[in-house]
């Protein structure tokens, strides 16, 4: 039989782990939503085309958790000691970053190169064209994929519970292993998660409706 | 310990990757094809509910539901290893049947109008026309597939896999190298990922349709 009065006494810990992963998740996301703007721009523009490049192919051709313990156990060794979430937040970026560039690279890739002539010709500047002309068309474009984009990296917030961030996987094995009650706490794991990514699910699907 | 030494120690976590991801993608293909005839069933709500459930949720909380919660609730032990496949399973299957789905809608109807006018029986027709369209349509997609379950794996040593990360962590625990072995070890995901990825690419490319 479920112990109702203990996971009531959970909830708050499981609020706070809730929170947690909103809260780095979100940082994750806005820092490499702007990591990916950028690296965009600059692949647009010509700059950095290789390294960039290979910035995306390591970003996406590699395991988070393997990004997330080389910093998590692998800095210290350099003399850098950082906090279990400062590597998260990290290690999202890192990867995170490395999706928006693809999503925003494929933006500026498929608008006709006739508007940047046309707009050279007309005497633009490289941030005009790029504030005037391409940058609302690509936001609009890509909307959907980012969005998508975003909701993938909230759900792997969910790989730091192995570094001890105290987010919903790490209080659901750190209670386990304390309690003993497997049941109560798998049970307020998926309750957690439900209520964390459906409503961003169904976000996603409204907004890709909206702008199909 | 030795550089060599290093590496002869990873070998046996690298073939549980490999056969885990192996395993897991052969027997997500039948299932790939199974979530598409349930999804064209009347049941196809079933279908909508498998693919929703695996992409709204995280795998690392599929992983730790089966692998903490089969036992308790079916009394059936099946390990991490046993968890893991189930697990990458029932999500490759779906992952598999949307890749089906696309090569179908994908298929140009004038092929198949042009087959038929020519008289080629249905066995015929799938023999030298779908079945190859097919193929060429989701291959590449597919080893994107592939891609995404070698990279998840690894999350399998959370719940006690002997995979190739934790092959690199008994090392760690031994030489306290973790920058080293770490590092390594992103090196060898990517040796694997990063020529599948492209192939995928490069054969997409050569196979587009139009």
């Amino acid at each position: 039989m479920l112990d109702w009065a203990f996971m009531a006494s959970q909830v708050p810990d499981y609020a706070r782990a809730m929170l947690t992963t909103l809260g780095l998740g979100g940082l994750a996301v806005l820092l490499s939503w702007v990591l990916g703007v950028s690296n965009a721009i600059c692949w647009y523009f010509g700059y950095a085309r290789w390294l960039i490049g290979a910035y995306v192919e390591l970003g996406r051709n590699t395991p988070l958790l393997i990004q997330l313990f080389l910093l998590y156990f692998g800095l210290p060794q350099l003399g850098i000691l950082l906090s279990a979430e400062a590597c998260g937040v990290l290690a999202l970026t890192f990867l995170g970053g490395a999706y928006f560039t693809e999503v925003y690279r494929a933006g500026f890739a498929g608008i006709p190169l006739e508007q940047a002539q046309a707009a050279t010709a007309l005497g633009l500047s490289k941030p005009q064209l790029l504030q005037l002309v391409l940058w609302p068309q690509v936001w609009q474009r890509q909307l959907p994929a980012a969005a998508a984009t975003g909701c993938f990296l909230l759900r792997e917030t969910t790989v730091l519970s192995a570094i001890a961030v105290a987010e919903i996987m790490y209080t659901t094995t750190n209670g386990i292993a304390l309690y003993y009650l497997t049941y109560e706490f798998l049970l307020l794991m998926t309750l957690g998660c439900l209520l964390l990514f459906v409503p961003l699910s169904l976000g996603l699907r409204r907004l890709e409706a909206r702008l199909a | 310990m030795t550089f060599t030494e290093i590496l002869w120690q990873l070998l046996p976590g690298l073939w549980q990757t490999v056969s885990l991801t192996g395993l897991s993608l052969l027997l997500s293909l039948p299932g790939g094809v199974a979530y598409v005839l349930l999804s064209q069933s009347r049941f196809s709500w079933l279908a909508r509910l498998w693919l929703e459930l695996f992409r709204t949720i995280p795998l690392l909380v599929w992983l730790f539901l089966l692998f903490f919660g089969l036992p308790l609730w079916t009394g059936l032990d099946i390990g991490g290893v046993g968890s893991a496949v189930l697990v990458f399973v029932l999500w490759g299957s779906t992952e598999a049947g949307e890749v089906f789905r696309g090569a179908w809608r994908a298929l140009p109807p004038a092929q198949l109008e042009a087959a038929v006018s020519l008289g080629l029986t249905a066995r015929q027709r799938w023999r030298y026309l779908l079945l190859p369209l097919l193929l060429r349509l989701s291959l590449p997609p597919l080893m994107n597939v592939a891609t995404r379950l070698i990279k998840t794996s690894s999350l399998t040593v959370l719940i006690g896999v002997t995979e190739l990360t934790k092959a690199g962590q008994q090392i760690i625990e031994r030489e306290d190298n973790a920058l080293l072995i770490y590092g390594l070890l992103l090196l060898g995901y990517f040796a694997i990922c990063f020529p599948l990825s492209l192939a995928a690419r490069q054969l997409e490319r050569r196979w587009s349709l139009l």
